[in-house]
């Protein structure tokens, strides 16, 4: 909105963007800070507009319900029943009444299913014409869409391409077509449903990439290079700064791993502990830390052992691949060193510090060697921001290494910096890189401290091409860690089938009117039923056609797997995944999973009284029973409706009578 | 003609494998169901070209067992020290002599075998088994790592016989099994005191008799098929009985036997009686039988550890009761739960362990920073508290005091006895379980607020009768906030130690989670009186070992800043593990695989992908295919379909474990992955022999390709067989050393 780069690990941009979209259309300037639930929108926000678009699928589902009903070769009836059902589920309306994503993701999982399903409908007359391409097409771009809203979309765009691998196997089979007809199926099928949507999916990212080109509060999670490219931030800073790392340069080393939290190579006057607590001695010597805030005691200067001096030539002497250098801290002139004594925190690595002589037996092991690790040759040059570099220590050839534990007091709760001795393969916590850089120019050290102090400012500037930053953004997006804590309305996948749980959205800050997410329950349960219903008849019926008799026609029968496939297979492949998934997890994972749920409802329902009910007396009977039942769940979708929109005040007694389950959280006012 | 032997191709032989396979493929172009009745049609191959074969045959079996054994045995004895998981897995032996009961992750068998291969070898069971690198000396270890190379060298005339049936051809079974001999990952795993060789010893001859009785399928409910079938039942037993990974095997035979009850089924031929004898007998040798197998495992698992001994606290007081040496076998402790006693108490729940507190605080930002309280599994004096009554501070032990009960509905204080400290809760978030309430340590010496005050209750009981030690089920509830004092079953993080988390559940429900029994009770004014009560029923001694051992497997997660292994390293070879030695001056032995035979494999697997979807395809799409061609395409399809399904089911679930995962829980998928390529490369050659037919030398083609290949695995087993049979001398970072030329990657630290 403001173009500040951000990070959301639950999502790609898509969803978010579209979100914006809607403001930005309604003129929403976002000065607003979202930062507390219930707190009163100000009056420059289009609070309208931005629910504008979730209200709007949430409202497009319910036709698409009709239709993918219709598509699949049901009866109006049944068609006109399932978009009811999807109308009256009160956590659909909710969930779609607000600023959230999942009625735009569900939207765009039937989306993708209906158009799959006029696609393969037009196959059977007219393949290869205009409509045929076109809802082909559209079931490539809807289902990117739902994966760029959120990635549990992929379930869905999975369920999508197993039925279209099958529909291609029987292609492939079938041989009245000749080869040549089978290879252009095949390879249109390949472009729509595989090529199209990484393309539309790429075009998300850059789109994010190109509207979120401002620094915001996420930057410290990327690499040094990625938050280069934003505007403000550290490309302010690093603006102008030399690429070659010289001899004499002043930089910042900021550890690659960045765990737990990105930190620079620091160290200040105070001296190790001459002997810790649990009674181990250490050198007493300078202290050298992780320190996760931009400090002056975080510059260090490269030197060369040979010389003395440490400004940069003219012209500099870029340091390569393999060269030894020395590291000395810009505010204490000490070189960074590393022994063997035990490290404070890891007692296996060795202990890291700035030597300071103090004339006992312990020589300075002041010299490292620089391993660059991405580098493309071996005389590569350090560079700026770029350059991956270890280093390593020349006569214990230990590793500069973080290891991520936090100092005691000591050491000011800083991150423990040790030297690996046993370093196996890669690992970023081994790895540094230069984040600022410049060519120290003061050989005295009272004016290089205030060279240290002032702002850094040269020339050259670099990009980072699209794909880079892509594919860098992508992966922290997947491998960013929210923290695992329990909400109070978190909940696990069993307590969703059967209700056991429910969200406290909204609390009017005056009155009891409250909105929750909880759904119809008449329509979760025989939902839930409908699903075990038709598990077993299709096995059954599996088992007797394996045997040869053919309970249903062919077609009748191909009508109701496909149904299946789609309805109860939606309902699975965005259900079960949860059972595996360590994230926090709450009732609204839920709703793609119900959606698909309840369009296999009416499925059942026409599929029991057409088939299975022999006599007219029977079918009236079964037809009584259903209109009973959908009364019921309007009833019942009626009485939470204040919950549901918030509407109205409840008094305690009223709000008790509606707790119809011990474990639904209903905020009860205590007066 | 092909050489010798190349013979097993011959026209006769496949004929009646292409019977059953026609019908198999019928039924993959769609539910054709009449084609298949026809189609099972089982032809014997004429016996006067097996009468020539047979003596070939049976030399080369005994060649390829000779290999490997001779390659298993040598330098068996090297080195006369713990390698690696021997500290663990000799340990356990030990302990099966001595009768000492412990705890461990995996399922009893392997170790049971492992004690039993010692006892028998003459190994006392006194070796201490303290950790790598400790010499053995007198002790005798031969026998028990001779125990683990036999089983690891029968792997390969099993992998041997399972190509060269599922093939029906002999180079393709040789190629797997040099593949296999000449792997230096295969041969070190198997030369040690591991479960690894007894596990993969389990697994392949499964996967054998599976493939034998797949083969048995034209004669059903014959002698052969009900050995195979059975053998099958048993072998699974074996492998879930010594690794729980033994459930990717019995997901396999799961899935064939599945495939072929629905095969038979579709037969119409067959009357529904016939099907339900068949889905009888499988049902009775493929499940009843493994699982009596499975129990018995455990049933002398039990009846052999008999003595307390370290894993005593994993397991419930009645449990403990069965071991004698335990403080709680014929226990003679007070029996009524007295103010004044010193008591340890135990969650109802398995693997829970006992209520504990320790000298740390919660961390700042969870909860009140007071001390934690959790639930701990090992026996510790920091789960002793003392029974207080809620009001009174004075010493109940003092003599000129009359002893008072505890009773049913009393309020009581529990005092944490190290520490001094009272049970205590408030409205504070619990750390993990955010719905519940904190359970802290609070008061100093025993001086608390009313948060400290518990009710007692018994489960099922009224009010005012006294409580009895280890029998009575109580809850704890908390006087002020109402709620119960609760496991939540949850690991705390770093801060706590790892062990599980204590709350107060405000939600009343029964359940097991907040029940718990008073174990220990200490009270010098009363008389001890011996209870010989508890005697658990084997149904739930079975059911709480697993039940602990899940626990145990679940808490393996690595540690933070550890550098651990990640499955995609496995197939290309990574990385190995260090079985012995470190420095350049030790025996030095390194589990690393042979690079050329992986990284085949690799290729093998991609070029499997390749060559089996262009033969569906083409077959889907109905080409005729020559006759020839087309039995290739079958052993392709068919034989490798299966070999293909073994990779992925022993590969892929570990994408999904959170547990620590190391490189040699890649072999049992290997052992797969290189059958697949001794039966891919065969096909291949004779493929490729096929289509040169017109050339005069076609039928070298397959002779020298597979030549080539057996001498290229060998020459690569000259190279590295100082990984496996160990190395002195410079490490191979040192461009001295004879290694420095072989190590081709960066991360291989031998």
């Amino acid at each position: 909105m403001k173009r500040i780069f951000f990070l959301d690990g639950s999502g790609p941009p898509f969803g978010h963007m579209l979100l914006a979209l809607g403001g930005y259309l309604g003129g929403f300037d976002g000065n607003f800070l979202w930062n507390r639930i219930g707190a009163e929108y100000s009056t420059n926000v289009p609070v309208w507009s931005l629910r504008l678009l979730p209200a709007l699928a949430g409202a497009l589902s319910v036709p698409m319900a009709y239709q993918i009903m219709w598509e699949l070769g049901f009866s109006h009836c049944a068609a006109v029943g399932a978009a009811l059902l999807i109308l009256i589920e009160n956590s659909l309306i909710t969930q779609s009444r607000l600023m959230l994503l999942e009625s735009v993701l569900i939207f765009f999982n039937l989306l993708a299913v209906l158009s799959y399903l006029k696609f393969s409908n037009s196959q059977k007359h007219r393949p290869f014409s205009p409509s045929w391409w076109f809802w082909l097409m559209l079931t490539g771009v809807a289902c990117s869409c739902a994966v760029g809203t959120k990635y549990v979309g992929v379930f869905t765009y999975l369920l999508v391409l197993g039925v279209a691998a099958a529909h291609a196997w029987h292609l492939i089979g079938d041989q009245t077509l000749s080869n040549v007809h089978v290879l252009c199926h095949l390879l249109a099928r390949a472009v729509a449903l595989l090529v199209i949507p990484v393309l539309v999916y790429l075009l998300f990212f850059y789109v994010h990439l190109l509207l979120l080109c401002r620094s915001g509060p996420h930057d410290q999670i990327m690499s040094s290079a990625f938050q280069a490219s934003l505007e403000g931030g550290l490309a302010r800073i690093t603006q102008g700064q030399p690429l070659e790392v010289a001899y004499g340069s002043q930089v910042t080393l900021k550890n690659v791993f960045g765990q737990p939290v990105p930190c620079w190579l620091h160290s200040h006057q105070s001296t190790y502990p001459m002997i810790y607590e649990n009674g181990r001695g250490s050198s007493h010597q300078q202290q050298v830390t992780c320190y996760p805030f931009k400090d002056v005691n975080n510059w260090w200067i490269v030197k060369d052992p040979g010389r003395h001096q440490l400004v940069v030539n003219n012209p500099p002497r870029p340091v390569r691949h393999g060269d030894i250098v020395q590291l000395v801290h810009g505010m204490t002139t000490r070189l960074l060193n590393t022994h063997d004594v035990a490290a404070p925190l890891s007692p296996h690595s060795q202990e890291v510090s700035c030597y300071i002589d103090y004339n006992v037996s312990m020589p300075a092991q002041n010299l490292w060697r620089l391993d660059i690790v991405n580098r493309e040759s071996d005389t590569d040059v350090w560079k700026t921001i770029l350059s991956e570099v270890r280093f390593v220590h020349v006569n214990t050839s230990a590793i500069l290494k973080l290891s991520g534990a936090p100092l005691p007091d000591w050491g000011f709760r800083q991150l423990e910096v040790v030297g690996e001795k046993l370093s196996r393969g890669y690992h970023g916590s081994t790895v540094w890189n230069v984040e600022e850089h410049r060519y120290g120019r003061s050989q005295e050290q009272k004016e290089r401290e205030l060279e240290l102090r002032s702002p850094a400012q040269m020339d050259a500037s670099r990009n980072l091409s699209f794909m880079a930053r892509f594919s860098e953004l992508q992966w922290r997006m997947l491998t960013v860690r929210s923290d695992d804590s329990e909400h109070k309305y978190s909940s696990t996948p069993l307590d969703w089938v059967t209700l056991d749980t429910s969200i406290a959205y909204w609390l009017h800050p005056r009155t009891s009117a409250q909105i929750h997410l909880l759904g119809n329950i008449v329509i979760w349960a025989s939902a839930s039923l409908a699903t075990l219903v038709y598990a077993l008849l299709f096995v059954w019926y599996l088992l007797r056609r394996r045997r040869r008799v053919c309970d249903l026609p062919e077609d009748c029968w191909l009508r109701w797997a496909l149904a299946g496939a789609l309805c109860a297979g939606g309902w699975a492949v965005n259900y079960v995944p949860f059972f595996l998934m360590e994230k926090t997890l709450f009732l609204y994972h839920y709703l793609p999973a119900l959606a698909f749920q309840i369009l296999l409802l009416p499925v059942v329902l026409e599929h029991v009284s057409g088939r299975l009910c022999r006599s007219q007396l029977q079918r009236s009977f079964f037809g009584a029973l259903v209109v009973a039942w959908f009364a019921s769940a309007c009833h019942v979708s009626n009485t939470l409706r204040p919950l549901t929109y918030g509407d109205r005040s409840l008094s305690p007694s009223e709000l008790k009578a509606l707790r119809w389950k011990d474990s639904w959280d209903i905020l009860i006012r205590k007066y | 003609m092909p050489p010798a032997v190349g013979g097993g191709l011959a026209g006769s032989e496949l004929r009646p494998r292409r019977g059953r396979c026609g019908s198999q493929a019928a039924r993959a172009v769609g539910p054709d169901v009449a084609t298949e009745a026809t189609a099972r049609s089982p032809k014997r191959p004429a016996p006067s070209s097996r009468r020539f074969e047979a003596p070939g045959r049976w030399a080369l079996l005994a060649l390829v067992t000779l290999m490997s054994f001779a390659t298993r045995f040598h330098r068996l004895d090297q080195p006369p020290h713990i390698c690696w998981d021997e500290t663990h897995f000799g340990k356990m032996g030990s302990y099966y002599i001595n009768r000492t009961f412990f705890f461990d992750v995996h399922p009893p068998l392997g170790k049971m075998l492992i004690g039993l291969a010692g006892y028998l070898s003459g190994y006392d069971g006194t070796f201490l088994f303290q950790k790598p690198g400790d010499k053995y000396e007198h002790h005798s270890y031969l026998g028990m790592r001779g125990f683990c190379a036999f089983l690891g060298a029968l792997l390969i005339p099993f992998a041997y016989l399972t190509v060269l049936e599922l093939s029906q051809s002999l180079p393709a079974a040789l190629l797997t099994a040099a593949l296999l001999t000449f792997d230096t990952g295969c041969l070190t795993l198997s030369q040690y005191i591991l479960l690894d060789p007894i596990l993969m010893f389990f697994i392949m001859a499964a996967m054998l008799s599976m493939v034998k009785y797949n083969s048995c399928a034209n004669r059903p409910f014959s002698a052969p098929w009900w050995i195979w079938l059975s053998l099958t039942g048993v072998n699974l037993a074996g492998a879930l009985g010594v690794k729980f990974v033994g459930l990717f095997i019995i997901l396999q035979v799961g899935w064939n036997t599945l495939s072929d009850l629905w095969h038979l089924f579709g037969d119409l031929n067959l009357s529904m009686v016939t099907v339900g004898k068949h889905l009888t007998a499988r049902v009775l040798c493929l499940i009843v039988l493994p699982l009596a197998l499975y129990t018995a495992t455990y049933a002398v698992h039990f009846m052999v550890l008999n003595k307390s001994g370290p894993g005593d606290g994993f397991f419930s007081s009645a449990f403990q009761a069965r071991l004698s040496g335990n403080n709680l076998h014929n226990a003679s402790i007070p029996e009524h739960l007295a103010y004044g006693s010193v008591i340890t108490v135990k969650s109802a729940r398995m693997a829970v362990g006992y209520l504990h507190s320790h000298g740390h605080l919660y961390p700042e930002g969870i909860g009140a920073r007071q001390q934690q309280v959790t639930t701990y599994l090992h026996k510790d004096y920091n789960n002793l508290w003392i029974i207080k009554k809620h009001n009174t501070n004075s010493d109940p032990l003092d003599p000129s005091l009359p002893v008072e009960f505890v009773r049913h509905g009393d309020i009581i204080r529990l005092e944490h006895k190290e520490t001094s400290r009272n049970l205590h809760s408030h409205y504070h978030e619990a750390p993990l379980t955010r719905k519940h309430y904190q359970v802290t340590g609070y008061g100093i010496n025993g001086t608390g607020d009313s948060n400290d005050f518990w009710r007692i209750e018994v489960v099922n009981r009224k009010f005012g009768n006294r409580i009895k030690v280890l029998r009575s089920r109580i809850r704890l509830i908390h006087l002020v906030t109402g709620c119960v004092l609760g496991s939540s079953g949850k690991v705390l993080p770093k801060w706590g130690w790892e062990q599980l988390e204590v709350t107060c559940t405000p939600y009343l429900k029964e359940t097991l989670n907040s029940i718990w029994n008073v174990e220990d009770h200490i009270n010098p004014k009363l008389p001890n009186i011996s209870l010989d009560v508890l005697h658990p029923g084997f149904p739930e001694i079975m059911l709480e070992a697993h039940m602990v051992m899940i626990r145990g497997n679940s808490g393996l997660k690595p540690k933070d800043n550890e550098f651990t292994s990640k499955p995609w390293h496995w197939p290309i070879n990574y990385q190995g593990l260090r079985f012995s030695g470190i420095n350049d001056t030790d025996f030095r032995v390194y589990l690393l695989g042979n690079p050329v035979v992986w990284w085949l494999n690799l290729l093998s697997i991609a070029l499997y992908l390749l060559s089996g979807s262009i033969f569906a395809v083409a077959v889907q799409r109905g080409a005729r295919l020559p006759a020839e061609v087309e039995g290739l395409s079958q052993v392709l399809l068919q034989g490798g379909g299966q070999l293909l399904l073994g990779w992925m089911i022993h590969y892929f679930p570990f994408f999904l474990m959170g547990r620590i995962l190391y490189f040699h829980h890649y072999f049992p998928a290997m052992l797969f992955s290189s059958m697949l390529t001794g039966l891919l490369w065969d096909t291949l050659l004779r493929l490729c022999a096929w289509s040169l037919a017109s050339f005069s030398l076609a039928g070298h083609v397959h002779a020298l390709g597979i030549l080539s290949l057996l001498l290229g695995i060998a020459y690569s087993f000259y190279l590295f067989h100082p990984l496996a049979y160990g190395m002195v001398g410079p490490l191979a970072q040192d461009p001295r050393s004879p290694m420095a030329g072989l190590r081709w990657l960066e991360s291989w630290d031998f």
